[in-house]
This record gives structure tokens, sequence and C-alpha cells, in this order.
């Protein structure tokens, strides 16, 4: 067996047991890139020549009778908008395209001090705007379930680096789905935190009140063992939870013996793929069959969660964006008259069309006379929508819905509409507006084989009940054992 | 409300963002598509509802007033396209 | 010509005398070589955060006491978003809707009479960077040291009528800020400026005409005279039958001219809203009761002390607490030599005299408060003369050497000796038989010519009491 294919807890075990050596672990999973990559193209940047550095210094470490961490030597991958001291961030922009950020986000410093070696940076829909990795400016990101169609977005890259066995686990970041739509598609674990939990001191902002990093894995254990890593209070992140650190693993528990399982069913009746509503059906079955309570639940406000979504996320990133003018880093145009046509230029040439609308959507719900429409009143809406789940949560334990509508896409498939592909992470932003943790696992496949996922959604700083069922769930499938072909599909 | 060209064009302007005629049409449906989706947060009742400004209940997050080391200039400037004289460098700014 | 009344608010914005910037560790002093204090966060480098420095709200709160605002329990940050080379995130971190003070006043005295100026509110927000025009390349070169120093935005009621109260009212300003030490107000460095906003109306017309707004003005004579420029220019506009603009304008002070701003101010949307990187800031009863149970005497009451305790005209009373520094140093140097009105009439005599001409602060004179208080009680000693003590005076302020020492090394020591002083007043009474015979045919200013003398034979030193006691005993022997 190859060591790539192993799970992060394996070859972490086998490490720290000396069974194989660091540098072995770095040979095999960057061979298994040289062969996988060229055809999914998940990774922006790889950073062989720093991953060796720092496999020598962990073997000599190791060799020394040190501890090397609970993620010790163990090769990660890094959603392109997080910053690597000294190596390329990109955000997958023409913007960033030579960015080289000048310090660590929270999080690499999380990973390094446990021993995690950093193997590349992936990619991603530019600025995280989109959810099919399409957006990207660099370079497109195929599903290793079938490389004719998209992974998901916005973390593709990452997703798909996991699904295809190229890294042991990633980090991503999700503001509005873009852990759990791509590790539905790709059929992988994504794990969204409550919001506040993972600093993001370091992450590139697309909506601040919304953006959360969160690690995508190969099972729910590698997850979890990723998220004991990155969650905690972080002095440089003012929205960061002053909270005490739990042990996640802690609820790793195969049961769900006496939990009640929260069932929105009028949220998920609209629109959704019949081979999704299969799946899901059956998973409600599964937990029932496990001792699990099921419940209908109301979520009456869940369906506003888009429009107030697309109201609030625009309106920070339009704002966020602002610092991208050719000044200080990023893309300079060539030719300039004078300074507005250096913005205009720099700006308008350095950001894709999703950038663009994004920028210009978010500029016109705060601009003059639109303010208490539109962001004032996304705002309340907010607040509606977490009383819904506040609610909700009085008479259940988690909360299960399918991760998306609709399984993976063809590329180009949305092009025509940016609403319609919008549309697909109905499922997805209600956690964001609510700052609750999801999780998408594994949960079945379409008619074409592709992958579907099953998400968890728990009270905020919940994250062991919601460990636990999805847990649970995933130890009485099969699902996340199934390995993509890394082919065309039919 | 519905999104005008005139609307896009100012936004556009906001946002120091040039736009070809043809881009103008198109962003002005998409955005007109965009936004009258969203208009549907106009049917709710939002009557004394307070707003959400923050998603945890935060509140007083400070720091202490205490010099650390700043970075190194070239650090700074690194990522500059134009520099000069320990400077950022910007066509003449005109007042 | 009609008559006008003129309508004028100010925007002073005052630097925070932090050690650190708003939002991160790095240090705010002045001077520094271009971007040596910058950092990713004051820098605006994707993926930063910021996290509010507790002494900004501190010193707000301060400033906001003094000024009898009232103190928000709940407030909180937003961002105002426009393009500008020395803003690197495109947004400008400010408070909005929910400043941190609301509702204050300050009373200025002009030429005597005294007037209250409403405060509309205070709050809190970042510097920006600095421009610098390279004559060489004809480029800007941005620095970006200055980016994110907090400030103060204190906005005045439009209740000032005239360039004389904007001084006052600014000068009022800038000595509470001084004495609550949350500005160093120094502002020639731009550490305390201020817009005006400025328009004009027929007297009894009800509206206000359209107003412009005179920004960075950092000098007292700058705000006079661009507020005096200001006022005439639109009088002409509205008497040759123009329109004012709205506008934002800049004062020349060297030229003494005012002139529009020609970046275009067509599309100003600053689309605020609330920071959603920064926590609110609630405060407790407890919180701004510590901070106003530990306020300094504020200039206004302190004169009424001085007036009471010290026995100061109101006159020495105003200006020797019109600085903080000034107060303190008067205050130091009679509790060493107990003689209030000397001390203050050097401190506004030959000490101020001497300060000016050197443009320094009291804080960097040579002089100490104790120096001053020794050469005081040398006076009243009667060691030596008055005449003999500016001339001391002027030593200590060169070289900072102590009284008593330049006294004991010049021998400067008054001859209060009356066996002593009796021998030269004989001499010269001898040898001026003329002056003599003058004042005793009436002529009393024949005494001062023999003082004079006797003066010069001494080089000052001798006792002019004991001069002119035994003086008149010898003549009218």
């Amino acid at each position: 067996m190859d060591l790539y294919s192993l799970t992060l807890t394996e070859v972490a075990s086998k490490i720290k047991n000396k069974e194989v050596s660091i540098k072995e672990v770095l040979d095999n999973i960057y061979s298994r890139i040289e062969d996988v990559e060229p055809k999914v193209d998940a990774y922006i940047t790889l950073t062989q020549k720093l991953a060796y550095e720092r496999a020598e210094k962990l073997q000599q470490r190791l060799d020394n009778g040190e501890d090397i961490g609970v993620l010790g030597g163990v090769p990660i991958a890094i959603k392109d908008n997080i910053c690597t001291n000294g190596v390329k961030t990109t955000c997958a922009s023409r913007m960033l395209e030579n960015f080289v950020p000048i310090y660590d986000a929270t999080v690499i410093k999380k990973l390094e001090d446990a021993g995690a070696i950093i193997i590349g940076k992936t990619n991603m829909d530019e600025f995280a705007m989109g959810s099919s990795t399409e957006t990207s400016y660099i370079k497109k990101t195929k599903n290793p379930w079938d490389l004719s169609r998209v992974p998901g977005g916005s973390s593709g890259g990452s997703a798909a680096a996991v699904s295809a066995q190229m890294a042991y686990a990633s980090l991503g970041s999700d503001t509005g789905g873009s852990i759990r739509q791509p590790a539905s598609y790709c059929s992988v674990v994504g794990l969204k935190p409550t919001y506040g939990l993972i600093s993001r001191f370091g992450l590139i902002a697309f909506a601040s009140s919304l953006d959360q990093i969160g690690p995508f894995a190969r099972t729910v254990e590698d997850a979890t063992l990723m998220l004991n890593v990155i969650a905690g209070h972080d002095k440089l992140d003012t929205t960061s939870a002053d909270i005490e650190k739990e042990d996640y693993t802690k609820a790793l528990i195969n049961s769900v013996e006496g939990k009640v399982i929260g069932i929105p069913t009028d949220f998920i009746n609209d629109g959704i793929n019949s081979d999704v509503k299969l799946a899901y059906d059956n998973a409600i079955e599964k937990l029932k069959s496990l001792g699990a309570q099921v419940k209908e639940i109301n979520l009456e406000y869940a369906k506003y969660s888009l429009a107030t979504y697309y109201i609030i996320a625009t309106a920070e990133a339009s704002s966020n964006l602002g610092r991208y003018d050719g000044i200080r880093y990023g893309y300079r145009t060539k030719d300039f008259d004078d300074l507005d046509d250096l913005y205009r230029k720099s700006r308008t040439e350095g950001f894709g069309d999703e950038v663009k609308r994004r920028i210009m959507l978010g500029t016109y719900v705060l601009s003059s006379g639109y303010y208490d429409a539109y962001y004032k009143r996304a705002q309340q809406v907010r607040t509606l929508i977490v009383e819904n789940f506040k609610k909700a949560f009085e008479s259940c334990d988690v909360i299960m819905i399918p991760t998306a509508p609709n399984t993976s896409f063809k590329f180009g498939a949305h092009n025509a509409s940016p609403l319609e592909m919008y549309l697909e992470d109905i499922y997805t932003v209600p956690v964001n507006i609510a700052g609750l943790p999801g999780i998408s696992v594994p949960g079945g496949f379409d008619k074409n084989g592709m992958p579907i996922g099953i998400q968890f959604i728990a009270k905020a700083f919940d994250e062991k009940n919601l460990l636990q069922v999805a847990y649970t769930f995933e130890q009485n499938t099969t699902y996340h054992k199934e390995i993509p072909t890394i082919e065309e599909g039919k | 409300m519905s999104v005008s060209k005139e609307d896009v064009k100012h936004i556009a302007n906001l946002s120091k963002l040039n736009l070809t005629d043809k881009e103008l049409e198109k962003y002005t449906t998409e955005l007109s598509d965009i936004v009258n989706f969203a208009n549907e947060l106009s049917n709710i009742d939002v009557d004394g509802i307070k707003p959400t400004a923050h998603i945890l209940d935060i509140k007083n997050v400070f720091r202490k007033d205490e010099v650390q080391p700043s970075y190194d200039r070239e650090e700074i400037l690194k990522n500059a396209p134009s520099k000069d004289a320990g400077c950022v460098s910007v066509p003449k700014v005109v007042e | 010509m009609k008559e006008y009344e003129v309508i004028i608010g100010l925007e002073v914005h005052a630097e925070l005398s932090t050690k650190t910037k708003m939002y991160c560790n790095c240090s705010t002093t002045f001077g520094a070589d271009p971007n040596t204090h910058c950092c990713p966060i004051c820098t605006g480098m994707p993926g930063v955060l910021p996290v509010l420095n507790e002494r900004v709200v501190e010193y707000a709160v301060k400033a906001g006491l003094a000024t009898n605002c009232e103190i928000s329990r709940f407030s909180k940050q937003d961002r105002k978003n426009y393009f500008y080379p020395d803003l690197p995130k495109a947004y400008q971190t400010s408070q909005y809707d929910l400043p941190l003070c609301i509702g204050g006043h300050l009373d200025i005295n002009v030429n005597g009479n005294k007037k209250r100026i409403g405060i509309t509110r205070i709050h809190i927000e970042e510097d920006a960077g600095k421009l610098i025009h390279d004559a060489y390349t004809g480029d800007t070169l941005v620095d970006m040291n200055r980016c994110a120093v907090p400030l103060i935005e204190i906005v005045s009621e439009p209740d000032i009528r005239s360039a004389d109260e904007a001084v006052a009212y600014m000068q009022t300003l800038k000595s509470i800020l001084e004495y609550l030490e949350v500005c160093d107000c120094k502002m020639q460095e731009g550490s305390l400026r201020c817009d005006v906003n400025l328009s004009v109306r027929p007297v009894g017309q009800k509206e206000f005409g359209t107003r412009t707004e005179t920004k960075n003005l950092n000098s007292f004579k700058a705000i006079h005279n661009s507020i005096e420029f200001e006022i005439q220019r639109q009088i002409e506009v509205l008497e040759n039958g123009g329109v004012v603009h709205q506008e934002t304008r800049r004062f020349d002070d060297v030229k003494g001219v005012g002139y529009a701003m020609r970046s275009k101010e067509d599309a100003q949307d600053y689309r605020y809203f609330p920071e959603p990187d920064l926590a609110p800031i609630v405060l407790s009863d407890e919180y701004i009761n510590n901070i106003k149970d530990n306020l300094p005497e504020m200039p206004h009451i302190k004169k009424e002390r001085y007036i009471n305790e010290y026995g100061l005209p109101e006159y020495d009373a105003e200006i020797l607490t019109s600085s903080k520094k000034t107060a303190s140093f008067f205050e130091k140097t009679n509790s060493i030599c107990n003689n209030p009105k000397s001390v203050s009439n050097w401190l506004m005599g030959d000490f101020a005299r001497l300060l000016n001409e050197k443009e320094i602060e009291i804080d960097e004179s040579n002089v100490t408060e104790e120096n001053l208080a020794s050469l005081i009680m040398l006076i009243d000693k009667g060691t030596i003369s008055s005449k003999i003590a500016k001339q001391i005076f002027e030593e200590m302020f060169e070289t900072g050497e102590n009284a008593e020492d330049i006294v004991n090394k010049k021998g400067l020591v008054q001859i209060s000796d009356e066996g002593a002083i009796k021998e030269i007043c004989q001499r010269i009474v001898d040898a001026n038989p003329q002056s003599i015979a003058d004042y005793k045919a009436g002529k009393d200013r024949a005494i001062g010519f023999l003082v004079g003398q006797i003066m010069k034979e001494t080089k000052g030193k001798a006792n002019p009491q004991i001069v002119n006691k035994l003086l008149l005993e010898i003549i009218n022997k």
C-alpha cells in the first residue's frame, strides 16, 4: 500500500513510531503529486524546498527523542488565501499573482508548532468568490471523480488535493460554504468551525463577519485532529472567541444513541436533485437505525439566508478589497496617465469578472440611499436567522441537511447566470449567516458516480456534538472509503 | 428597486473600476437580477429587530499600549511595484 | 454693502500621545525615517486584523469629560471608504453614528467677554500617512509612519462668529488637551490641527449660507488668517451676485491666500458601515467615574485658585494657567521660594521673552524651578539687586548655571555694608558740590545723578535702599 493513501492519523503514527522517515513520506506525497497533479491542477505553488528543509529538522528532533507534535512530519496543503511568510499567496488573482507575504497567518504558526509540513498552496476561486474554483485567474482545478467537472469552490484546490490523495489534509476557508460544498463535491470531510473559534489573522479577507478557516481531511478523525491544532483564542483577532481550549478528539464516539437530529423539511424541498434527496433520506434512516431520534424542525427564515448573504458578504468585500489599488503591493497597470488612471486600470485589469461583480454589488448596497434598504435590512434579517437557529437548537442537538442541492457540474455550466450559481449555496450559507459550525461528510453518489455530501450543523461552539454525530455516521457508512479514479467521467 | 445603467456607472466609479459599454450592459443585467432577488428581504417585517453587528457577543477587546519593534523597511516595501527613497512611489498627487 | 454674519464650526484633529498606534504595536514617535514605524497591520497588508489600543479609549473619554460631553455607554467603530495613497486599507476606521462622546461645551474668553461654544461630538479615528512631493521625479512618495496613529476629532457646533473666537476656542482646547496630557499639541508637527467650516449670511437671514471647508490648518495664525480671508472672499462673491460653492479648500499661510482643492469631490460617498473586525466599546459607570475622579485640575479652575490662593491678579493667573507646563513650573518654583508675585513676574517677563526669542518651550530651557527659586530668594534676602538679578538670569538661561554660583563667581553680591557704602557716598558727595547745591536749590533730580555715580562706582552692587538712605543723611547733615 502506498503511503499517500493512509489517513493523517495513520501516517502521523508511522512517523512517530519511526516506521517511516519524514523524508519518505514527503518523497511519496510529492511523487503522488507529480503523477496526479497534471490532471487535477489542485496546486498553485508547491514548496518542496522549504518542505524538505523542515522535514530534515523535524526528523532530527524526532531522532533526538523530542515530541514533534501531533501533526509531526505530516504533509498539509494550504488554500492560497492564507498568508505564508516568504511563500507567494495569490488568492488565485492576477492582482496578487506575485504577492509574497512578510508574515505567517496564525493558523500557519499553529500548524507548524504542531509539526505539520506545508507542501503547497492550493487553487481557489479568485478571492474565494465562487462555488466552482472556475474564477481562479491561475488555473482550473478538476474534480478527481470526473475531470470534466468542477471540484466545487471556493476551496476547490484544497478539496481536490485531499480527495486525490495529494495531501493528508488541507486548510480552506468558508464564507458561504467554500469548505463544505467542495468537500461534498469531492467526497472528503470538510469542517467549517464556529465563527470565532479559529483565528482569521492572516486569512485574506473576503467577508470579515462570515469568513472562517477550517480543515479538509479524509476522515472525521483527521479533521478533528486538525481542528484541535488550529482552534484557540488569538490576541491578534478581535473576533476570536476567548474560550477555554477543548480536546475535540474526546467527541470521537461511535454512538448517536439519544441524540436528537433536526430535519428542516420545508427548507430542503425546493429544487433539490433527486439523487441528493435519496442520499439524504438514506442518511436519516441510517441515523435512526443507530438510535438517533429524528425530529422535524422549523427554519422559516433560512430561505432568506442567500439574499442576506449576498448583501452582507459583498458589502464587506467591497471594502476589504479596496486596498488592492496597485500602490503598496499587487498588480500595477503598465500604462497610466495619473493616479486615478492608475487606480482604475490596476483594479480593472487585476480583478476578474466575479470579483468585480461582487465589489460593485457591495458598493451598491452600501451607497448613499440604499444602505437602509439593503445592508441594514440584511443585518436585521440576519438577527432573525440567528434567532431561528437558536430556537431550533432548543429541541435538537444537531441539524442535518444536504450540503448542496446538486452534485458537481461540468465546467462552464453556470457561466450564463451568476445568480443561478449563487443559488447552489442555499444549504451552506445559513450556517455562515448564523456563525455556526457545520461539517460535510461523504454521504453517497449520484447516478453519474459523483459524490454527495451530508451536512451536520450544531450550536455555536458545540463542535463536540457535531463531530460525534458526523463520526458515527461516517463509521457506519462506507462512502468515505471510495477512492476517485482521477479520470474523465461519462 | 432595480439597478440602472447610471447606478452601475456610479458604483463602478466609486469602486475605481472601468467598464466597457458591453460590460456596462452585462453588469446592469446581472446586478439587476441579483438585486431583484435580494428584494425578497423587503417582504420581511423587521420592525424593531436589531441589526446583527457581531455574531459573537463581544465587546471591549483591547490591546495594551506597549511598543513592539516595527518591521524592516525593506520588508514593508518588498511587494511595492514602485518605490523611491524609502517610500512607496505614486504618480503626483494633485490636491 | 449689506452687513454679514459669519458662521463657523471647527473640526479639530488631535493626535493622541499614546506610545503605540491605534491598532498595532508600532511606535508613534514623530520624525522617524520614512516607513520605519510600520508593520503589516498599519500598512494594510492582505489578511491583517486590527486590535484597538485601550489607551485610545481612555484618552478620548478624558477629553470628553474635560469638555463637558456625555460619554457613550455603547459606541462602535465604522469604516469610511475612499481611495487615497495615504490610506493603505482604502478605508479609514472612524466612528459614524455612535461616537464615544457627545454634546459638550467649552467656555472661551474673547477680549474679556465670555462665550460658550457647543461641542457636537468627539470620536476616535486613525490618522493617514504622509505624502511627500518628490521634486526630482515629480512623483509623490508615501511615508506610512503616521498611518493609524490615533486621533480624536472634536467637532464644534457652528457657534463661532469670528476669527478671534475661533482662535480663542482653539487656544482653550489646546490648553485643556495639554492639561489632560492626551495630546502633545505640537501644531507645527501637525499633532493638533483643524478644519474650518465657514459660511456667511446677511444679517437677519434665517437660513445658513453655503459653507466651505478649509482643511488642515496647523497654527493659530493660519486659522486666524484663513478665516479672515474666507469671510472676505465669500462676502465678495455674494456682493458680486455670485454663489458660494460647497467645496474643500486649502490655505497657503505664506502667501496668505486660500484656494479650492482640485481633487474631484463629485463622487463623495463614503459608504460608512460598522467595522466587522472590531468589537463595540461598552463603558461602565465605574470606568467613566474612575477617569472623571482622576482628571487633573483644569485651567479655568486652576486660574481661580491662583487668584484666591496666591493673591495673583486675574491677568497673571490667566497667563500662567494657559499652559500646563508654565503652571506647573510656577507651582514648583513657588513651593520653594514662596513669593508668587515675583515668580509670576519672572515667568511672564524676562523668562517668557527669552523663551520666545529662542522659540523653545519652558521645559526645554536650561533654567530649572530650583534655579529660579534660588534667584528669587537671593533678591528677597537682599543678597543681589533686581537689576543684577536680570543679568544673572540671562546667564542662567544661557548656561543652566545655578544663580548662587554665578553670583559668587562674578562677585555680584550686593553691598549692604553701611560703612562701606557710607564711605563711597561721602566720596561722591565731596566730588560733586554742584549737585549738592542743585539739590538744595530744590532740584530733586540731582539726587538721581548722585545715586547713578555711586552705582557706577560699585558696578551696581550697592543696595539701592541703603544708598538712598545714607546719601540723604550725608547731604542733609
